[in-house]
């Protein structure tokens, strides 16, 4: 590989995550190797022992704000990056792991670990934007592949990333699929939820669990009652928009419209 | 890195080992010339999955679990809806049991081949990456990539996507693919079954350290098969038991310098290990015929106790992962429904299956409605931290004379042949060598 100077500087930066976001850049079999000539992988540990310096010209950072080290540490990555774009639910939202924000977080420390004052963490998961000032979120739990590649040539090109906001319903249409709530009454949370997956769950004869988060513009209102017509229970309804991007408010206040109360013991 | 001073005041610190899937950190200290403490600290934070998974319905731990691993969803998927299946009373149809086994080999395949190419050759190589290692061996990591591609492309079509499929549900899957569709894959899989003997063949010939450890073995085993999506417990010292007795046999125990728990045999002192030696070790017999002559050529016997030969054993299982995708997509016929329906009912369930990195446990309380009352999940990487330190114990005290630089990659090594997977997720591990 020539000296990278003229290269622009790439970082890959993780917060509290499964690591699923980044792997999706290792995931570019077919680019991973051009990519690397195009832009000097400086800072990536599951890639590379090597350590390049910063600042860095793009930083992708994957994760939410789980510890008070991770708030400090997100402030030194936004200093030495010339653009920092987050990856992920997690980054974006607070990632499932959000769901300590409705609860009571030394409950959660306690019901895992017998010695809880051991663990460090704070009571509640935050995306990074809630933190620092943000270049681009890319959606997704996890983020598609083709999307990556499209955020990061943009950036090389210094444009804007062609990534749309409209709704999975948009892109199921183009898709040509049959409408999995039409035709089979099954519950789809595709009008509401940020395009990006290419309507993958209705592909599969499945409704969309939301998992990209909210879209522009939804009305989570309107979808509640359909849900309900399905024969949804409260309860359901309360659990489908909190899961993996619990934390957006949109979904964040749609759920707390229906009771998690339920037959439980 | 640090090097203070010489001889018996020696501190080492290496502050990155990268190429490993989590954050944590090593700390040894040496006290006249004796290792005297190891610790594998694991600082990921926490994000307490089993609290999470209280109050949810029982359809939701497969998806949820996922999330644990972008590098092994799928194993969360199947152990949780093994566990959700047996707490329910539900069986499950042979060809939903072999499809489950197709999506698994794929993450087989991609996980593993990460490991072996991106994760550990550049150790055995003299690289600091595998986008280093590409320049002056572009055809080893170009067959790497194409192999993990096949991986992924195998999970994509059964699965949906590579990370965190969304095709998998509590009793089977939303839609099985079709044999034209698995037959589509099948020259992506035969030349992936190429290259990974290739990959064995190249394991086999780079240098080990002598390091044969005395170690116990933990893993699943089948009456037919090599163990992935099923099977129940056996042990090197003979001991057997049913998924159901997990609990019974193993201890998790809580350390203060880890966030992940420590387990331990209930009745054995010393540190097990799960993953491919033991999965290996433990059920050669049940290889299949193409990874079992690739596995002899490469000099392997029953059994492999050296962890630095751990990357030949997981190119063997590489080899086992392609043959045994070939022979289901071979033997695939369409017709069956994709899945059974699953009624909740009170009651406590437990599923194991082999995770790339060894046997992932789950364990649910279930409520008459299906609520889950209680989770337990005991991945991989906590049942090899203890044996990991003590590898270490060892390997650092033998090499005591080596300077800073070398050892300290060394033990990065050693750390990496169990391709920890640290609460799952990547930053660094942090090396501290301390004498005093």
């Amino acid at each position: 590989m020539s000296a990278g100077a003229s290269r622009p500087k790439l970082a890959v930066w993780k917060f509290a995550s499964c690591d699923g976001c980044q792997l999706t850049v290792l995931n570019c079999e077919d680019e991973l190797l051009e990519l690397a000539e195009e832009i000097e992988v400086a800072y990536f540990p599951e890639a590379t022992r090597a350590v390049v310096e910063g600042p860095y010209d793009l930083s992708l950072v994957e994760g939410s704000v789980t510890t008070a080290d991770d708030a400090a540490r997100i402030q030194q990555v936004r200093l030495s990056s010339r653009r920092l774009v987050t990856i992920g639910a997690c980054a974006t939202a607070g990632g499932i792991q959000a769901l300590r924000n409705f609860a009571d977080v030394d409950e959660f420390r306690a019901a895992v670990y017998a010695r809880p004052e051991y663990v460090e963490t704070l009571a509640t998961s935050t995306p990074i934007a809630a933190h620092v000032p943000v270049d681009f979120e890319l959606r997704g739990c996890p983020i598609d592949r083709a999307q990556l590649l499209e955020v990061v040539t943009a950036f090389l090109q210094r444009r804007r990333p062609r990534i749309t906001a409209e709704s999975v319903c948009v892109e199921c249409k183009r898709r040509g699929n049959v409408c999995v709530t039409v035709a089979h009454g099954t519950p789809c949370l595709g009008p509401v939820t940020h395009a990006g997956c290419g309507a993958l769950c209705p592909s599969y004869d499945r409704g969309c669990y939301g998992c990209f988060g909210p879209a522009d513009t939804t009305n989570t209102v309107s979808l509640s009652g359909r849900l309900t017509e399905l024969g949804m229970p409260e309860r359901d309804l309360h659990r489908v928009f909190r899961t993996f991007n619990a934390a957006a408010p949109v979904f964040a206040e749609e759920s707390e419209r229906h009771s998690h109360e339920g037959e439980t013991p | 890195m640090t090097h203070k001073g010489a001889g018996e005041g020696r501190e080492l610190t290496a502050e990155t080992l990268a190429r490993v899937e989590g954050e944590g950190a090593m700390r040894v200290v040496v006290t006249d010339g004796e290792v005297s403490e190891v610790q594998l600290r694991i600082y990921e934070p926490p994000r307490f999955f089993e609290a999470m998974l209280r109050g949810r319905g029982h359809l939701e731990p497969p998806d949820i679990t996922s999330r644990i691993c972008g590098i092994c969803p799928v194993a969360y998927e199947m152990s949780a809806c093994r566990a959700i299946e047996d707490a329910c009373g539900v069986s499950i149809p042979e060809d939903i049991g072999l499809m489950r086994r197709l999506l698994y080999c794929g993450e087989w395949i991609e996980s593993h081949t990460l490991h072996v190419y991106l994760l550990h050759a550049p150790d055995f190589l003299g690289y600091p990456g595998a986008i280093e290692m590409a320049v002056d061996h572009r055809d080893v990591v170009e067959r790497g990539l194409r192999l993990k591609k096949a991986g992924n492309a195998l999970m994509t079509l059964v699965g949906g996507r590579a990370v965190h499929p969304v095709n998998v549900r509590v009793g089977g899957f939303y839609r099985l693919p079709t044999r034209a569709e698995l037959r589509g894959l099948r020259p992506q899989l035969a030349a992936a079954l190429e290259d990974a003997l290739a990959t064995v063949a190249m394991a086999a010939a780079f240098d080990f350290p002598d390091f044969e450890q005395d170690y116990e073995y933990v893993s699943l085993r089948s009456d037919r098969d090599y163990p992935i999506e099923a099977g129940s417990f056996v042990t090197s010292s003979g001991h057997e038991f049913g998924v159901s007795a997990f609990g019974d046999w193993v201890a998790e125990e809580q350390v203060p310098h880890s966030h992940a728990l420590h387990a331990r045999l209930r009745d054995t002192p010393g540190p097990y290990v799960v993953g491919p030696l033991a999965r290996y070790s433990l059920n050669h017999d049940r290889l299949p015929p193409t990874a079992r002559e690739a596995a002899y050529a490469a000099g392997l016997g029953t059994t492999c106790r050296n962890p630095f030969r751990s990357i030949v054993v997981r190119a063997v299982e590489l080899v086992v992962a392609c043959e045994e995708a070939l022979r289901i997509i071979d033997g695939w016929s369409d017709g069956g429904a994709a899945s059974v329906s699953v009624t909740p009912r009170a009651g406590v369930g437990h599923g194991a299956t082999e995770a790339p990195r060894g046997t992932l446990y789950h364990r649910y309380e279930l409520a008459p409605d299906g609520t889950v009352l209680d989770a337990q999940i005991v991945p991989p990487t906590s049942q090899n931290q203890a044996s990991i330190e003590s590898d270490l114990r060892g390997f650092v005290q033998d090499r005591l004379h080596l300077d800073t630089e070398e050892l300290t990659r060394q033990c990065e090594q050693a750390i990496r042949n169990y391709d920890p997977c640290i609460s799952c997720a990547t930053h660094f591990l942090e090396l501290t060598v301390e004498e005093g």
